[in-house]
């Protein structure tokens, strides 16, 4: 083991057990680490100067992260769901959604159905990438995925709570109006997407535009971005801030929150057509994801999401989520 | 080095065991590695020690060959933890490699480590991946002229594909050769002399894709390395292009699913032969290079024999990447053969795989007709034995799904056995007449290295946890062990202190398509372990995790 690894446990077995910790593998991290890097995740220790660590535990006394859980795969499989808790699994690094500040919109909901259920949340941390829902969901780590699309094989899904839409952004100064995938402009403009994997299939984006033949224009952003910086996917935004794209065809949480970030520098706008034929869309039912076989905590949390129908609105409107299932404005946000 | 000798050929000359006496194999001793995922490392011995490296946290052990295999020492590298989450294909470590009284290893955090043979000290650690970026590292290294080879991983996170040489004293970076951008990057210069037209001019790593999209092109180098000292050069596969859907991908993607030579002591490249132009399927051309004299028209040709994913088993002029044939070792329905005057591959249109449209019956799937687990020649009976896949797939349906807060379109890739409905073969494959000498069907995949003796025995393993010997004549089953997990690993074979010959494998079932078990996938998904789970919703019924060596010798 080396001298890090003996630091954090000694730490972890001087603090007090506030939160139960069940699973043996959930370790807690100190927060000099976390604030180091802001992820969850075990990163490069050498090479870091030591103004950077003392500029670093400044922030992290003014910031007062919260607990946070250091989490190895999973050493067991199916667990019953928590009957104390609301266990939830989220990116420690991704907002709009989540973050292990929990500020992202995904967190005030888990803590707004906990409340109702009048429980605490506990997070398991985990970077949304491929193997998310193998290794925490389907493993037991968790009981609940607070976002996931409403037709998703991977989990059981509650009704849909909100429904939201791939928009175009753009610099505000630019004067590019794009509504559309069939806009004549989009072959002449730089276009950036979001790229996932290598198994042939894509984000919706990337897959409207090769099907209209558009693709030597089109600049590729990896949706896993690099982890060590905040909030990854949202390199895609940037990408239209410093001109490397004239246009991008974003996810629209991730589109609307970061465009009020930059108060009239960008302009969102959704895509249309809604689907395209035979079945592509670009509009997705979002749900919450829960491991199958778990019918009562769906049941519940069912009632919970009809109940504050409000109070979720008035989060997802917070953080400028564009809405399909409500009236909506053909320009989001400017 | 796990492939045994730079020719890669895997071939022991120890005869020992044989085949009028190999059913007498019995466990010498065993040793648990405690960890419990994908064992695809070949251990190596070098006088009286045992190298086993492990899966993720890839700790290395030296094992007293004079007692019964006690642990001398272990090393621990101590990857980051979160490479787990990064690496696609199960946290395997395909081996480690000894030179100069050092044993290197590479980590899946990206690390490159030498570590002192006899004292199990670390000499040095350089760190070449970022996982931050999504880049791994599973290959087993190699020394060539006192350089340290080291490939990385990741293509599927859109990560660019380089081989490093490091030095072998020092651990600094001597050369790194990307597989795409321009030629500066991909160390093209005036010696670089491919055979084919089409990898001829300027900056092809950048002008074959649309623009910019070589940056995250893939390519990536996490297969074998073979090295001719007569012509001082290495060959290597390189990925498939990573990200892209092939459709927003136009162009031949260069220098992706390919194979290159190159010189190991600058990284200059000579040559590049491209298996797969503009890859549809996934086909990575990792595979290995085994060189070997053949007779060809009545003269004796220095060639690679390359087994390739697409289903090709290729014989090309390893001096000048000329491919002399191309033969279909397997039931093939996604290309149409290689045309041999311009190299290149025959596309079957009809199988494309395009957005929204229900391909069924592409013959071989993504793991190819073969995928890492290398062949071995052997030199008396001049074949070539390798485990593989029968598989086919359906690229069909698009659902929604989920990663980073982002919808995206996933592809139902469903993977199902082939014709025959067994899902692996093991083959003898005859070079001169280009046609299998024998074959045998297994159940599952076969994800085994394979090992050819001079006893005209051949040994491997399959998913079930069976360890093989068989004539290498006639395929005949002469032995067969069955170990405590899936064996996805690399037989080896050794003289001990004692003079005995021994013959070893690690058992422990996982890699891709063994995460159905490693990582407790859920089979009634089909589509789980990206189209594994439909394909191998029966293993976690024969085998469970393991991880452990088992060594064997006549009593």
């Amino acid at each position: 083991m080396s001298s890090r690894f003996l630091e954090q446990n000694r730490r972890e077995r001087s603090r007090p057990h506030r939160e139960h910790s069940r699973r043996p593998w959930e370790r807690s991290r100190s927060r000099l680490h976390e604030c180091r890097f802001g992820t969850n995740l075990r990163l490069p220790l050498i090479a870091l100067t030591l103004a950077l660590i003392s500029a670093c535990a400044t922030t992290a006394e003014k910031t007062k992260a919260p607990e946070k859980r250091y989490i190895e795969p999973p050493a067991q499989t199916k667990i019953a769901a928590s009957e104390t808790a609301l266990h939830v699994c989220a990116d420690p690094n991704n907002l709009p959604f989540s973050n292990e500040r929990q500020e992202g919109f995904e967190n005030k909901i888990a803590e707004l159905i906990a409340k109702d259920m009048n429980r605490p949340v506990e997070y398991t941390w985990w970077a949304q990438r491929r193997g998310f829902f193998r290794n925490t969901l389907r493993a037991g780590l968790c009981d609940v995925v607070i976002g996931v699309p409403a037709s998703f094989e991977l989990a059981a899904t509650t009704k849909p709570y909100y429904r939201s839409t791939y928009v175009f952004v753009t610099r505000s100064d630019r004067g590019i109006n794009i509504e559309s995938f069939d806009d004549p402009q989009l072959r002449e403009l730089t276009v950036g997407v979001q790229m996932i994997g290598d198994d042939g299939a894509n984000s919706p984006p990337a897959h409207a535009l090769s099907n209209r033949g558009i693709v030597t224009n089109v600049r590729g952003y990896t949706v896993y971005g690099d982890y060590k910086r905040d909030n990854p996917p949202a390199q895609i935004i940037d990408a239209v801030l410093n001109k490397e794209v004239d246009v991008a065809v974003a996810w629209g949480p991730l589109a609307g929150y970061f465009a009020n970030r930059h108060p009239g520098k960008l302009t969102v706008r959704p895509v249309s057509p809604e689907i395209d034929l035979p079945y592509l869309p670009f509009t997705y039912d979002i749900a919450v994801g829960i491991r199958r076989g778990e019918d009562q905590l769906k049941d519940t949390i069912e009632k919970i999401l009809d109940r504050r129908r409000s109070d979720i609105d008035a989060i997802l409107a917070s953080y400028k989520v564009p809405r399909t299932d409500q009236a909506l404005t053909k320009e989001v946000a400017r | 080095m796990a492939a045994k000798n730079y020719e890669s050929t895997r071939y022991s000359g120890l005869d020992q065991v044989n085949t009028t006496n190999v059913a007498g194999l019995q466990v010498a001793w065993t040793f648990s590695t405690g960890v419990n995922r994908g064992q695809e490392a070949a251990p190596i011995v070098v006088g009286d020690t045992m190298y086993v490296v492990t899966p993720y946290p890839n700790i290395l052990y030296a094992l007293d060959l004079k007692n019964n295999g006690n642990v001398k020492w272990k090393y621990e590298p101590n990857p980051e933890s979160a490479s787990q989450g990064v690496a696609c294909c199960d946290t395997v470590n395909r081996g480690a490699v000894f030179s100069n009284n050092r044993v290197f290893i590479n980590t899946l955090d990206g690390h490159t480590c030498a570590v002192d043979a006899a004292t199990g000290k670390e000499i040095w650690k350089t760190k070449l991946g970022n996982i931050n970026i999504g880049e791994t590292v599973t290959m087993a290294p190699i020394v060539v002229n006192n350089k340290v080879l080291v490939g990385n991983s990741g293509g599927e996170f859109g990560v660019r594909g380089w081989l490093a040489a490091l030095d072998a004293n020092s651990g600094q970076l001597a050369w790194k050769a990307y597989s795409t951008g321009p030629d500066t990057d991909v160390l093209i210069g005036a010696n670089f002399k491919p055979f084919y037209d089409t990898d001829k001019g300027k900056d092809l790593g950048v002008h074959t894709w649309p623009p910019e999209q070589w940056k995250i092109g893939g390519g990536n180098v996490w297969g074998w390395i073979s090295y001719d000292p007569a012509s001082n050069l290495i060959f290597y596969g390189t990925g498939n292009p990573g990200v892209w859907n092939p459709e927003l991908r136009p162009g031949d993607n260069k220098w992706s699913a390919g194979i290159f030579a190159r010189n190991p002591d600058t990284g200059e490249a000579v040559w590049f032969y491209q298996a797969s132009p503009h890859d549809l399927y996934d086909h990575d051309e990792v595979n290995e290079n085994v060189l070997i004299d053949l007779p060809i028209n009545g003269e004796n040709r220095k060639v690679i024999l390359h087994p390739g994913r697409n289903g090709y088993m290729y014989v090309i002029d390893r001096a000048t990447g000329q491919v002399l044939s191309a033969t279909s070792f397997v039931y093939n329905t996604g290309s149409k053969g290689v045309d041999l005057s311009t190299g290149r591959l025959i596309p079957n249109p009809e199988k494309e795989p395009q957005t929204g449209k229900v391909v069924r019956e592409i013959c071989p799937s993504s793991p190819g007709a073969k995928d890492w687990n290398p062949s071995a020649y052997s030199y008396k009976t001049g074949w070539l034995y390798m485990g593989h896949n029968n598989l086919c797939m359906d690229y069909e349906g698009i659902e929604a799904n989920y990663i980073a807060g982002t919808p995206y379109v996933g592809v139902n890739a469903k993977y199902y056995a082939g014709p025959g409905g067994h899902r692996g073969l093991f083959t003898a494959w005859d070079p001169v007449n280009a046609r299998p000498a024998w074959q045998i069907q297994e159940n599952f995949p076969v994800w085994s290295g394979a090992l050819a003796t001079a006893g005209d025995v051949v040994f491997y393993g399959n998913m079930e946890g069976w360890f093989k010997a068989l004539n290498a004549r006639t395929g005949e089953l002469l032995w067969q062990f069955k170990t405590g997990s899936g064996i996805i690993g690399q037989p080896v074979t050794y003289r001990g202190p004692d003079g005995k010959q021994y013959v070893a494998i690690l058992s422990g079932i996982g890699g891709w398509p063994g995460s159905i078990v490693a990582a407790d996938l859920d089979t009634r998904d089909e589509t789980a372990g990206n189209g594994w789970g439909g394909a191998m919703q029966d293993l976690p019924s024969v085998t469970q995790k393991g991880g452990i060596l088992y060594v064997f010798a006549l009593p």
